[in-house]
């Protein structure tokens, strides 16, 4: 059930689970490729399984969108402004079906056994081949920094909704039932 | 609140979790072992190498199969322990990261191996035919690559700093000493391949042990005879082992060490005691060898935490250093274009 004006609630679940999911996803990524202590091995296993949930729930995140679009954008916003949102939410769908993918590749073209849990693996989804590895361990890393960069865009732009703009926007995707009607108008406070 | 304070609380909370992730990647803290630094150690310890392991780098491929015996299966579950066969892919090899350096008795011989598990599990370890390894920590290992860096000026490692490296660690001392006594044999057919590091069994009944194991050779201990070094081969370890099994394959048995209470897991410079009982689990044959450039182990990282499910890592601090060194030697290697290796069967 959800308020005019707010994307349905198990769009909002959906947004905030996978954004924990991705948020921690980094973390664990980038904490892992540089320490060679005892946290290694328990932060990779954690990884690929985190990882893979987090390629499933964007399909069904996407099928969501496309039967729940949620509401439009507000009216005051202008065009700079609608294409960075649009054009920040493609990225961010973009990366986070991207990251899993190229992850799972990447493990393919390496032939290392993709464990998710004990006894669980993934089949290759490409041909055995080291250079393509290579390859796709560096775009793992480039599209990570990417999607990091892109999230701190997302997280500020939220912030600046909710507490600058206060019209609306922030509500439409909070946790909480949304208590007023649609988008207000950007509130002007001085 | 005026907008003005709201504006810094809001890029004060982007930087904070900017920050928190620049200090989880290590960048605020430049002290941090990093993966990417311990290769570089290794890097400039031994000269740039492109397209070979970091370590370990001089090697053989070789293929053959293992036949377990059904032993194991009461400490373990991993199908490896079954009875049955499996194949396996290894290489033999030289630790250090000197690709074309001459073969010498005294030079640490080592059997990585891969075996293919039904089910899509593999099991892949590294051994080395030393009875303890010489250091307990990632950090001690990266201190003592530092330490063991040619001088600039005479082209050699500075003893001094070696010499202060083992004042500061013992533990390193004691263990060079061990490894030092220990009797090279003739070559790599009748050498005995230690795990070194500890790890742990998981039986079907959820019953955990804590265990080392080795690869003890079938071919009888032949000293080595220091009198015939003058006249060996370059790759006279390799050409010996090629020979060997152009003849006919040579085997090993998996023997499981099972610790008591107080045999150290976590410290691979201590050996446990000699009355610890050795329970043979299967036998290793190896069949083929063929070189590295197209031999089938050219593209294997032998990743010591590629484990099925049964065998577990210990507290051993190397464990999860080898893992995430060995996958960035692999990383790098494999971007490379890399010249023939030294040893061609």
């Amino acid at each position: 059930m959800s308020t005019p004006g707010q994307f349905t609630a198990f769009t909002r679940l959906l947004h905030w689970l996978m954004a924990a999911m991705v948020l921690t996803m980094l973390f664990v990524g980038v904490g892992m490729v540089s320490t060679v202590s005892t946290r290694y091995h328990p932060l990779l296993a954690v990884h690929r399984p985190l990882g893979i949930a987090i390629l499933v729930l964007v399909v069904i995140r996407l099928i969501n969108r496309l039967l729940n679009p949620g509401p439009a954008l507000p009216a005051h916003l202008n065009s700079l402004e609608r294409f960075a949102a649009r054009a920040s939410q493609v990225v961010l769908y973009a990366l986070m079906m991207l990251m899993p993918l190229v992850g799972w590749a990447m493990l393919s073209a390496a032939r290392y056994p993709i464990v998710l849990f004990a006894g669980i693996h993934l089949p290759p989804i490409l041909p055995h081949e080291p250079m393509l590895y290579a390859l796709l361990r560096r775009t793992h890393t480039v599209l990570a920094y990417v999607l990091f960069a892109t999230f701190l865009a997302h997280f500020g732009a939220a912030l600046m909704h909710a507490l600058i703009y206060r019209d609306g926007v922030f509500a439409s995707m909070a946790p909480w039932r949304k208590a007023g009607p649609g988008y207000t108008a950007p509130h002007q406070s001085r | 609140m005026c907008d003005r304070s709201k504006f810094i609380l809001i890029g004060a909370a982007v930087a904070a979790v900017a920050l928190a992730f620049g200090y989880v990647g290590g960048w605020l803290t430049p002290r941090r072992l990093s993966p990417q630094r311990l290769i570089d150690a290794f890097e400039a310890a031994n000269g740039p190498h492109p397209g070979f392991r970091r370590n370990h780098a001089k090697g053989v491929c070789v293929t053959g199969f293992f036949d377990g015996n059904g032993a194991g299966a009461q400490y373990s579950k991993a199908l490896v322990f079954a009875a049955g066969r499996v194949p396996v892919v290894g290489r033999f090899a030289l630790a250090g990261g000197q690709p074309f350096a001459a073969d010498t008795a005294g030079a640490v011989r080592s059997l990585a191996l891969r075996f293919t598990l039904p089910d899509g599990e593999e099991w892949r370890t590294g051994m080395n035919a030393i009875p303890v390894f010489p250091l307990r920590t990632p950090r001690a290992f990266y201190e003592q690559l530092v330490a063991s860096r040619p001088d600039p000026l005479t082209g050699k490692p500075d003893a001094g700093r070696m010499a202060e490296f083992l004042a500061q660690h013992p533990e390193t001392a004691r263990a060079l000493k061990i490894i030092g006594s220990q009797v090279n044999s003739t070559g790599f057919a009748n050498s005995r391949y230690n795990s070194l590091d500890a790890f742990r069994l998981v039986a079907a009944t959820g019953a955990v042990s804590s265990v080392r194991w080795a690869m003890v050779p079938n071919e009888p201990f032949a000293p080595d005879d220091p009198a015939d070094a003058g006249a060996r081969a370059k790759n006279y370890l390799f050409d010996a082992l090629i020979t060997a099994l152009q003849h006919e394959p040579l085997q090993w048995h998996l023997m499981i060490t099972i610790a008591q209470p107080g045999d150290p897991t976590d410290d691979a410079t201590v050996a446990w005691p000699l009355e610890r009982p050795q329970l043979d689990v299967g036998t290793l044959t190896i069949e083929h060898a063929e070189g590295e450039d197209q031999g089938a182990c050219r593209d294997i990282n032998f990743d010591p935490l590629v484990l099925p499910v049964g065998i577990e890592p210990s507290d051993d601090p190397l464990l999860s250093a080898r893992s995430a060194a060995y996958s960035r030697s692999f990383t790098r290697r494999v971007a490379e274009t890399k010249p023939p290796s030294a040893v061609r069967p």
